[in-house]
């Protein structure tokens, strides 16, 4: 008899729903139907259990063939590179656990590294903007009950997280608005007319690399300076941001979403400085928040987890030994690839090689590679050693954080194939053997003074 | 008469590219996902491309083949998009303004029509770039 699994989280994007069913085979072995999720969860859930999955750690031999070896051995080989390494850099963990982004926290403290997360290619310039102007947010939970308008500024949630609009945004029945979406007013704001855009009551087309100038416009009428603004700002009509300005002062809870769009161009964290100081004017006149649409499942897990480890949440530099130094731009993973600073790359619960700029992968590339990852990824295809773990949120429980911060506990729903181990598991692994072999390192000190002494005596 | 024109280059997400890499990027579904232009109709006959022929993508990083089609999530004249991942990410420029975010997005590419050439797979693409090209697939599998 299959067995029916309510309630389990999803591993894939910053909504982490966790309302999924799962219908499990009688042996617990096989995943046969999910329910509720998107295209994209349903694939990752019917994917784990699917019988192409590597299963234990392999080495890249010299010919370029892959030579199975145990845990111990691949700890082994990680632990030796990292003590040899001058800079090693362990990037990744958006489909993480929380419990093992402490686990990495350990092993680069020992291994004296860089810490860093997929932050650092998407929502790191909005930290940044956190940290120097704040960040007024909320829960999406009081999205779902209260908001009566929403705006998507540079974020397609039809595509990059599918049940945005029906769990938390638009949609759904809140307890404030039973009503659902025809007492919410949708307002995108993109270059491209994307789906998200064709289902919006307005769509302010801007013109790429110029939203920070229609932002400033927003915020001339905020202001009372409607007259000065010119006929025309970033191609978008004056009586356009006229009328969608009077809408943003008239909402009585409004959610400011905003993704990619704003990070990944010309303004960077300044275009979510000035995101935010939009929303701090309109609580001056109604209430509004802001909040980032995080990509991976659990990349505020890292976030959150290493900010109460360090006291930041990305680019962490541990080389030092004592203390954590963080400085974009300086210690991000990609601006370290370009200066070819580092000297070992370790790849987890990500694919580096796939979704970095590939001047930046040729530049990693040249020193060795370790990747970390339950799948075949393109990060794994180029690897000197991969481990094979087990996929946190199917076959590995723990805390992931929402995109609002929220955490939540998730479950197991098969186990791993037998003798896998959990990423968890790997990274104290291999910090065990680090402490155990610079243990060695210095009682072999401790010995050769002790015959020099001897010998001088 | 095909003219010369700068395009702003858009990389995103889009749920077809999500779902393939899923199925891994190796899968037929990422290829087919993943390594297609989308752009003006008004462009592409402006620049002499046909509808679903291989295109070269030029930025001032590096450049790439993929196959070009009709913007699926409509395109002003001027913009094009590549789904993101691999074939994207061979022409997406480093530079990240000192917040280690590289430009995914609103930079300059030129295209041109290159109906000959070949479109390669992820493992190609970064097989090459990162000089493990020698390596056969019997061997890496």
């Amino acid at each position: 008899m299959p067995k029916i699994l309510e309630d389990i989280g999803c591993p894939y994007c910053g909504c982490s729903c966790d309302d999924v069913r799962v219908v499990v085979s009688d042996d617990g072995k096989k995943i046969l139907e999910v329910e509720n999720a998107c295209a994209i969860g349903t694939e990752i859930f019917l994917q784990a259990t699917s019988s192409d999955r590597i299963t234990r750690p392999r080495l890249r031999q010299p010919d370029g063939s892959w030579k199975e070896i145990s845990y111990e051995e691949a700890f082994d080989y990680a632990a030796k590179a990292i003590i040899a390494a001058k800079k090693p850099l362990m990037y990744g963990f958006g489909s993480t656990t929380c419990e093992a982004q402490r686990e990495a926290a350990r092993l680069m403290e020992i291994g004296c590294g860089i810490l860093d997360n997929c932050a650092s290619i998407c929502h790191g310039p909005s930290l940044i903007a956190h940290f120097d102007n704040g960040y007024p947010s909320c829960t999406l939970g009081e999205v779902k009950n209260r908001a009566d308008v929403i705006l998507y500024w540079g974020a397609n949630p039809i595509h990059a997280h599918p049940r945005h609009m029906s769990r938390y945004a638009i949609y759904p029945l809140g307890f404030f608005k039973g009503n659902g979406f025809v007492e919410r007013t949708v307002i995108v704001v993109d270059p491209r007319k994307t789906d998200t855009a064709g289902i919006a009551d307005y769509h302010l087309q801007v013109k790429p690399g110029h939203d920070y100038e229609l932002f400033n416009a927003f915020r001339m009428v905020m202001y009372g300076h409607e007259k000065d603004i010119p006929e025309n700002v970033a191609e978008i009509p004056k009586q356009t941001i006229l009328e969608v300005a009077g809408i943003l002062k008239q909402a009585k809870f409004g959610v400011f979403f905003f993704g990619m769009g704003l990070t990944h161009t010309d303004g960077r964290n300044h275009n979510i400085d000035i995101a935010i100081s939009l929303t701090r004017d309109l609580n001056q006149i109604s209430k509004w928040s802001i909040m980032a649409m995080r990509g991976h499942f659990n990349v505020a897990g890292a976030n959150r987890v290493w900010c109460w480890s360090y006291g930041f949440p990305y680019c962490l530099d541990l080389t030092k030994g004592d203390h954590a130094h963080m400085n974009p731009g300086e210690t991000s993973t990609i601006d370290l690839a370009n200066r070819d600073e580092i000297d070992l790359f370790i790849n987890i619960g990500t694919d580096a090689a796939a979704h970095f700029p590939i001047d930046a992968v040729r530049h990693l590339k040249k020193h060795t590679w370790i990747t970390i990852d339950p799948n075949m990824s393109m990060a794994a295809e180029v690897a000197d050693l991969h481990i094979p773990v087990g996929i946190s949120g199917v076959e590995v429980p723990g805390i992931v954080y929402r995109m609002d911060n929220v955490p939540i506990q998730y479950r197991k729903v098969v186990d791993m194939p037998e003798g896998m181990l959990s990423d968890e598991e790997v990274l104290s692994g291999i910090a065990d053997r680090i402490e155990v072999l610079l243990q060695e390192q210095i009682s072999g000190i401790n010995k050769c003074n002790d015959e020099v002494t001897v010998h001088c005596n | 008469m095909t003219q010369k024109r700068t395009l702003t280059m858009i990389t995103q997400r889009s749920i077809e590219e999500g779902i393939a890499m899923e199925k891994g990027k190796n899968s037929r579904e990422y290829f087919d996902a993943c390594s297609v232009i989308e752009m003006n109709e008004l462009d592409m006959s402006r620049m002499g491309i046909e509808e679903n022929t291989p295109v070269r993508v030029r930025s001032e990083c590096g450049e790439v083949v993929v196959k070009a089609i009709c913007g699926i999530q409509t395109l002003n004249p001027g913009i094009c998009h590549i789904r993101q991942g691999v074939w994207a990410n061979q022409v997406v420029p480093c530079k990240t303004q000192s917040t280690g975010v590289p430009q995914y997005s609103g930079f300059p590419v030129c295209v041109f029509p290159a109906p000959h050439e070949k479109v390669l797979s992820a493992k190609e693409l970064i097989f090459q770039a990162v000089g493990m090209g020698w390596i056969s697939d019997a061997k890496n599998s």
